[in-house]
């Protein structure tokens, strides 16, 4: 049986910018960061959860992707249609205002939702919606 | 290609001084070619020039001492080949995304084995030997 989830990818338009958004401004470690000849293999995750990463895959044309494919991901990506992420915290206002502090921007501060949860809303550098949620205590 | 042993050789040579202050001159008189033809089939075959791959492997071996060492950044800046601390911070940060002390500080949990998922190596087409 599976037991739990433990890398997931997300796509992102320059890796090492969002290399530094997620360890500088959200302060998550670097799991793995690997080279083979033209493929870098990078991974961050929450300090709180070793055993979790997020693979930060390039967008770029490779054998992997076309640069047509490239176009039409990097479009879906900036708009937040791909690589939604909800991420918890124990305090929604307190982290939120840490991560302002640290210039990551907002598209909803901290609101309670009507299923019991208070909810921020972020990007990532590439477009990747982000939520940061706080269970009710 | 007819010089593929010799720019093969270069790459070694590379691998092997990257702590020295090894010239272009120096690498395309040990391979017997000239400058100009060393970086051109250099990049033919390696999509960079030897200096770009130089760099990329002081780099990688001064990411690697940031996580297994205890050296200063200093240490390491001088131990992998770089002679001023402002351009191999600044090239780390080019070529990495963040600076040396933030990827110390944020590779406190990293792998030390070579890793990469095989869904990742199947769609990429690299393989999951444990080979760089």
């Amino acid at each position: 049986m599976i037991n739990r989830l433990a890398v997931t990818v997300i796509w992102v338009k320059d890796q090492n910018e969002a290399l530094h958004f997620y360890t500088e401004k959200l302060g998550f470690e670097i799991r793995a960061d690997v080279t083979k000849g033209d493929y870098r293999w990078i991974s961050v995750g929450a300090k709180n959860q070793p055993d979790f990463e997020i693979g930060l895959s390039a967008l770029k044309p490779s054998m992997a992707l076309t640069e047509d494919e490239v176009q039409v991901l990097t479009k879906l990506v900036e708009s937040g249609k791909l690589g939604h992420c909800v991420w918890k915290t124990d305090d929604c206002q307190k982290a939120y205002e840490a991560m302002t502090a640290k210039g990551v921007e907002f598209m909803q501060p901290p609101q309670a939702r009507p299923y019991g949860t208070i909810e921020a809303i972020f990007k990532d550098t590439s477009g990747n919606i982000m939520v940061l949620s706080q269970d009710k205590r | 290609m007819y010089y593929n042993k010799q720019i093969q050789l270069a790459r070694r040579l590379l691998d092997q001084r990257y702590a020295t202050a090894i010239t272009i001159e120096q690498l395309s008189h040990e391979v017997a070619l000239s400058p100009y033809y060393l970086i051109r089939l250099f990049h033919r075959i390696y999509k960079q020039t030897p200096h770009q791959y130089l760099i990329r492997v002081r780099i990688t071996k001064a990411k690697d001492l940031l996580i297994n060492s205890n050296l200063s950044i200093t240490e390491i800046c001088a131990d992998v080949g770089f002679e001023s601390l402002g351009s191999f911070s600044t090239l780390f940060r080019k070529i990495v995304g963040i600076s040396p002390s933030a990827y110390r500080h944020s590779s406190q949990t990293i792998r030390q084995s070579v890793y990469i998922p095989l869904c990742t190596c199947l769609l990429h087409g690299i393989s999951d030997t444990l080979e760089p």
